[in-house]
């Protein structure tokens, strides 16, 4: 089937799901929710403050430069860091690659090794890789079972030829915050000149991070996933450090990134980052509860299930990452579906390579642990009514989806 | 090339996933066999009742561990099996599964692939202590060579994984 041909097939597969009464979305990690002040805000600029290209000279273009000058300083004022060291991207991948990329474009002689973490996101993974090609190595270090960075393997990594550490402070699947501290020290210890590169993306606005208390040179940030548009990212750059720009055209404001900005995303990105700033210590506490109750509640109600990545303080207070044994993660998501709970699978079916998530591997999480992962993410915007009906949804849609298998306990 | 990726599900995969046909295990069959691995997700087994006499399938069940196209190409290769000779059944292919379903994307094509492998497995297995018919060729098909492809991915990928964790044991031992 060709793909124009497809619209119908859509309606019709959403036609025939129907829409469940009750709906939690709890995929914040594919696709965040938005904060309504920050679509405010962005129609704001849409339609009047943020209409105009901010480079161009006239009054559109200036008052636009103004509305895109007050977000960044806002943002600044959130990542603890100077206005000129934002380059805007328009996504956390697009932040990655301009990190990774163009590091390696800048790299002095001799400094061909990319170090990152085996649970780096793919948006790391594949930009590290793609260097090969120029002569680049990529070293991946591993992590424990929980996911924290094995810092003696680290270690014996970094050497006079590595360009870059890249490691992200929070693990976008299993939630783990590393001790980015250890990890700058460490790295500085052993050769200043290597660059520390966060991709900060979970961890901002959920974690205690200040850039310029880290010591990192580089790190890279979404706005949807602190609720703010997609179409949004951020590359942090301390200053002083060289970076070359990976996409080519005419510029604008910035020097990394040509094409005009979105100025309208940024304005809702910086929105719902001043909103995560202000009332931190009410939504974190009640996205960390709310994910305590999601976990205990699986957890403690459904047998053979396993809890990814870490408990407790060093885990992400969003992140409910759990391992049903028994139950393919995929056909455990539809069913979820249909009872109008949205979530995740780390399931090789729901990636195109046929391989189950490498993160959940290189927790040496077995290929049917990975298989039956469920991802959740709890957010601002989540109740303990909304949390409780997941809970009894769940028991049904496992049994149900284990029903259908050859492969069961004991067998 | 097209630029765009497709929509890996439509309504009939869905329907098939709900309400899945022939989906059980059977008491006693006369041929069974278990397709697919772990490593890959996907995992089906295949229940056969066939009319001796006169080799006719008269019934076929699946039980899967897959993902709802895999569940839907199970029910529809069963269906497609049931009331066909054994010799009819195994020229069933994959691509007769995939247009039943609706073309299934290139990605979930060894879900119907698997499907097919393991009712030629059990077709096999049904013939294995019997004088096997003409039409039965003595290499496996394509099918069946996916089918064990997978299991062998898993029995590298589990091995390496095996490696690894020794290597790991030995260095934290070492120091």
């Amino acid at each position: 089937m060709i793909y124009s041909d497809m619209s119908r097939d859509i309606r019709a597969l959403l036609d025939s799901h129907g829409i469940p009464p009750n709906e939690v979305y709890l995929d914040s990690e594919n696709s965040g929710m938005v904060f309504p002040e920050a679509l405010d805000a962005m129609r704001a600029a849409y339609l009047e403050n943020g209409q105009g290209h901010p480079s161009i000279t006239h009054r559109k273009g200036w008052e636009t430069y103004e509305t895109l000058y007050s977000s960044t300083v806002e943002l600044a004022g959130a990542m603890h860091c100077r206005p000129d060291e934002i380059a805007y991207t328009h996504s956390g991948t697009e932040a990655n690659n301009l990190a990774i990329a163009g590091l390696a474009r800048a790299a002095p002689e001799g400094r061909k090794k990319i170090v990152i973490s085996a649970i780096e996101h793919l948006s790391v993974v594949f930009p590290a890789e793609a260097l090969k090609e120029q002569g680049f190595s990529v070293v991946k270090v591993p992590v424990d079972r929980d996911g924290f960075v094995d810092l003696d393997a680290l270690a014996r990594e970094v050497d006079k030829e590595t360009l870059m550490v890249s490691i992200a402070p929070v693990n976008h699947e299993i939630g783990t915050v590393q001790d980015t501290r250890a990890i700058v020290d460490l790295v500085r210890d052993r050769d200043p000149e290597i660059k520390v590169h966060f991709d900060a993306c979970d961890a901002f606005c959920k974690v205690p991070l200040d850039l310029e208390a880290s010591g990192a040179d580089l790190a890279s940030f979404s706005g949807h996933k602190i609720y703010g548009p997609k179409g949004a990212g951020a590359l942090y750059i301390r200053e002083g450090i060289e970076v070359k720009p990976i996409v080519q055209g005419q510029l604008s404001t910035q020097k990394l990134w040509a094409g005009v900005e979105n100025v309208p995303a940024i304005v809702g990105f910086s929105t719902a980052a001043s909103l995560m700033r202000e009332h931190a210590g009410e939504y974190l506490g009640r996205m960390a509860e709310l994910r305590d109750r999601l976990i205990e509640g699986i957890l403690g109600t459904i047998d053979d299930t396993l809890l990814n990545g870490p408990a407790g303080q060093q885990r992400a207070p969003d992140n409910a990452n759990i391992s049903v044994l028994y139950c393919e993660g995929e056909a455990l998501t539809i069913e979820l579906s249909l009872k109008g709970v949205y979530v995740s699978s780390g399931s090789a079916c729901t990636s195109r390579i046929l391989e189950p998530s490498h993160v959940l591997l290189a927790i040496h999480r077995k290929y049917e642990e990975a298989h039956g992962s469920i991802l959740m993410k709890t957010t601002p915007f989540h109740t303990r009514e909304e949390i409780a009906y997941v809970l009894s949804c769940f028991p049904d849609a496992v049994n149900r989806i284990r029903s259908l298998s050859p492969f069961k306990k004991g067998g | 090339m097209s630029s765009r990726i497709p929509l890996a599900y439509n309504p009939k995969v869905l329907e098939l996933f709900r309400n899945p046909v022939n989906l059980g295990k059977m008491e006693n069959p006369d041929a069974e066999a278990l397709a697919g691995s772990l490593a890959c997700g996907d995992m089906v087994a295949v229940y056969l009742r066939i009319d001796k006499e006169n080799q006719v399938i008269t019934g076929a069940m699946f039980e899967s561990y897959g993902c709802a196209a895999n569940i839907a190409a199970s029910s529809v290769m069963t269906m497609m099996a049931k009331g066909k000779t054994l010799e009819e059944a195994w020229k069933i292919s994959w691509k007769n599964i995939s247009d039943e379903l609706g073309t299934l994307p290139v990605v979930k094509s060894h879900c119907g692939i698997l499907a097919v492998g393991a009712l030629r497995r059990a077709i096999r297995n049904y013939f294995k202590d019997k004088t096997a018919p003409p039409w039965l060729p003595e290499k496996l098909t394509p099918d069946e060579r996916h089918a064990v492809e997978e299991e062998r991915l898993l029995e590298v990928l589990t091995k390496r994984a095996k490696r690894i964790e020794t290597e790991l044991r030995e260095e934290s031992e070492g120091q």
